[in-house]
């Protein structure tokens, strides 16, 4: 006769089952909780600032400590600006990294150059805005600036762009600098999901007779857009957020110019350069406020990238 | 064999719990102006090898040394802008002045030495309020005959970061122009009219190194270390005096100390002839009543032993030491304030 049969191993796997289950939902509602504790807290320490200055603040070009009037709408303006300056150059330029890496390059080419675009994502920020305030900085105010100036300063409108003494430093620099440290990570995202797509689809479409640009644009983009996409935002993220470098290239004044060679303002660089010393309520206050703007921001970009992308997904097999 | 192990742990590890308690206790801890990290860097190292006591000092800038101080998570605050007698009132606080400085203006002109080129206060004013656009404008150019100046566009460089530096810079322009008072005004940070913001004074200083035309302003020992072409400047008794440490120390020398409540004295636009108008003391900030006595004193000990042997090496940093009789004012003004919670005097 045979003992019965215990069920004391399988309530312990039980055990451990739950208790598993439970950790990992207490993680996973850590990160959510954080989320919520870091909104409120923005919220909570900008009243001051929401009840002074109201939705004026959004749209108030005034930044004075000494008056105590403040308004975001020189950092915001920086902050998009530097931005799209930043992709504008940064995605042709990591599409073509990623498209040579994947499909053009010699096979003994690949791995240097792959590893030296991941070790440009690694370099911290601050050595970026060093490198383009001393190096980069004198080198654009000599022999660029002056050339854009001369071929596009006198076309009406786009002339407006590029006025002002070349400095070296500004809006057009802040861009750049943002636009070299961006490209690393779009295009190792971009490398990485153009790789996997199915060497039987591109195959079949050279069998066709089609070129290498049409695959890549007919083939390889259509199956990877998701994370062409995800990797455009990654580097948007990271635009938007990023404090140092721009602090040391875009100038820092609270001021609106149409030119691009003029200095100007970001979010984060207003706040990495003045929290410290901000003193009175109103003023930590309008400091946080912008922090708060600059979360949604991101937030809106996120979330309309997502809204692309559904967009995108639902047309999936209708064009052809 | 395995009990007996594991309570030499326990006792090794309660035993160095404690001896890092106790050193914990004995160390000073204080926050603030960037300006004069230096110089308590140095101190601190020197009283710690004389003493065995350190210092903590971080320098996050004079707002955050108030903030840390009210907050009582330091054991003192230290800022470039003095705070009025009603504020220290409020907030039951002290302040005395450690070292002075000076702030100079520094330019980027072909051809144009240093303390060669000379500004009167209206002119720099003018300039920094954007008013004066080209170096050739007249008003330069009759201060200054028989030097060539060139035609550029003058560029402003001024600090992005709030910065004790700045408050000293821009008292100093609202003292001595009514336009620049009420347009512009003083304080750490405050909205130019005109320029572009560099981040500290090696920020300001390279883009002035960097753009042809420009004009900023940093410490004078920082343009000095530094190399970088200063002005002369016209002092509150007209002459024109260069930034040096003779005519820095007959700026602080000037302060009348005495009769500032409270230690609240700026010290720019200072009258003498040899006096440089834009210097400025920075300060440290205690409470009042200290909730523990002994570690105040040991904060008092730390700054009177500073006061005695530390004029020397304030001196090879470019810093302008507190003259004798201020340094007993100050002791004076710690026996009246810094008191326990008992009433008794701390120092």
């Amino acid at each position: 006769m045979s003992k019965p049969l215990s069920t004391a191993p399988l309530n312990r796997h039980y055990l451990f089952d739950q208790i598993f289950r439970y950790s990992t939902l207490f993680f996973a509602f850590l990160v959510f909780s954080l989320l919520v504790g870091i909104i409120t807290s923005l919220v909570i320490g900008s009243v001051p600032a929401i009840k002074e200055f109201g939705l004026g603040f959004l749209f108030s070009a005034e930044w004075n400590p000494v008056t105590e009037k403040f308004g975001a709408l020189v950092p915001i303006v920086g902050t998009l600006v530097t931005s799209i300056i930043a992709l504008a150059i940064g995605i042709p330029v990591s599409f073509g990294i990623a498209l040579f890496l994947t499909e053009m390059s010699p096979p003994w080419l690949r791995r240097p150059l792959g590893t030296a675009v991941e070790l440009l994502a690694g370099i911290p920020s601050i050595i970026y805005g060093m490198w383009g305030l001393f190096v980069f900085a004198p080198v654009f105010a000599e022999h660029v600036q002056p050339w854009l100036k001369n071929a596009f300063g006198d076309i009406p409108f786009i002339g407006l762009l590029f006025e002002g003494a070349p400095m070296g430093i500004g809006m057009l620099t802040a861009g750049i600098i943002l636009a070299i440290m961006v490209i690393p990570f779009i295009s190792a995202v971009m490398r990485d999901v153009f790789e996997i797509v199915p060497p039987m689809l591109k195959e079949s479409a050279y069998g066709l007779g089609a070129t290498t640009w049409e695959v890549v644009w007919n083939v390889v983009l259509p199956y990877t857009k998701i994370g062409v996409v995800g990797g455009v935002m990654l580097g948007l993220g990271r635009a938007l957020g990023e404090t140092m470098a721009v602090t040391f290239v875009i100038g820092n004044a609270h001021q609106l110019h149409a030119s691009l060679f003029k200095p100007g303002n970001s979010i984060a660089s207003a706040l990495a350069n003045e929290f410290t010393e901000a003193d009175g309520e109103l003023y930590t206050a309008s400091l946080i406020e912008l922090g708060l703007i600059l979360f949604c921001i991101t937030f809106v970009v996120l979330a309309s990238s997502k809204i692309l992308l559904a967009q995108l997904k639902k047309r999936e097999g209708k064009v052809t | 064999m395995k009990l007996q192990f594991g309570r030499t742990l326990i006792a090794t590890a309660v035993l160095s719990l404690s001896a890092s308690a106790s050193a914990f206790a004995s160390d000073i801890t204080g926050a603030g102006a960037t300006f004069p990290y230096p110089i308590y860097a140095k101190w601190a190292e020197a009283y710690k090898a004389k003493t065995g006591i350190g210092m903590n000092y971080q320098s996050i800038g004079s707002g955050g040394g108030i903030k840390q101080i009210k907050a009582k998570t330091v054991d003192f605050g230290a800022s470039d802008k003095p705070l009025k007698p009603e504020d220290l009132e409020k907030d039951g606080l002290t302040q005395f002045p450690t070292v002075t400085g000076a702030v100079v203006p520094v330019v980027n002109l072909d051809g144009i030495k240093d303390n060669q080129i000379k500004l009167t206060p209206t002119i720099l004013a003018d300039i920094f309020l954007g008013k004066i656009k080209k170096w050739s404008d007249p008003a330069i150019a009759s201060l200054n005959k028989g030097v060539a100046l060139p035609a550029n566009e003058i560029t402003v460089v001024h600090r992005a970061d709030g910065s004790g530096t700045t408050f000293i810079f821009t008292n100093y322009l609202s003292k001595v122009s009514p336009e620049w008072k009420s347009k512009v005004g003083e304080d750490a940070s405050v909205a130019w009219p005109v320029g572009t913001g560099g981040k500290g004074n090696e920020g300001v200083a390279n883009f002035v190194k960097q753009i042809k035309g420009s004009i900023g302003y940093v410490e004078a020992a920082y343009a000095k270390q530094n190399k970088m072409t200063a002005t002369q400047l016209q002092n509150k008794d007209g002459a024109y005096v260069m930034a040096d440490e003779e005519t820095i120390k007959a700026a602080a020398g000037n302060a009348e100390w005495e009769k500032a409540p409270g230690f609240y004295e700026i010290l720019t636009n200072e009258p003498g002839k040899k006096s440089w108008p834009i210097v400025g003391a920075t300060f440290i900030l205690m409470h009042k009543q200290q909730a523990n006595p002994a570690q105040a004193t040991q904060v008092l000990k730390f700054f009177e032993w500073a006061y005695a042997n530390g004029d020397k090496m304030a001196a090879d940093l470019d810093y302008i030491p507190m003259p004798d009789n201020v340094v007993k004012m100050i002791n004076h003004s710690w026996k009246a304030n810094i008191k326990g919670m008992d009433g008794k005097a701390v120092y």
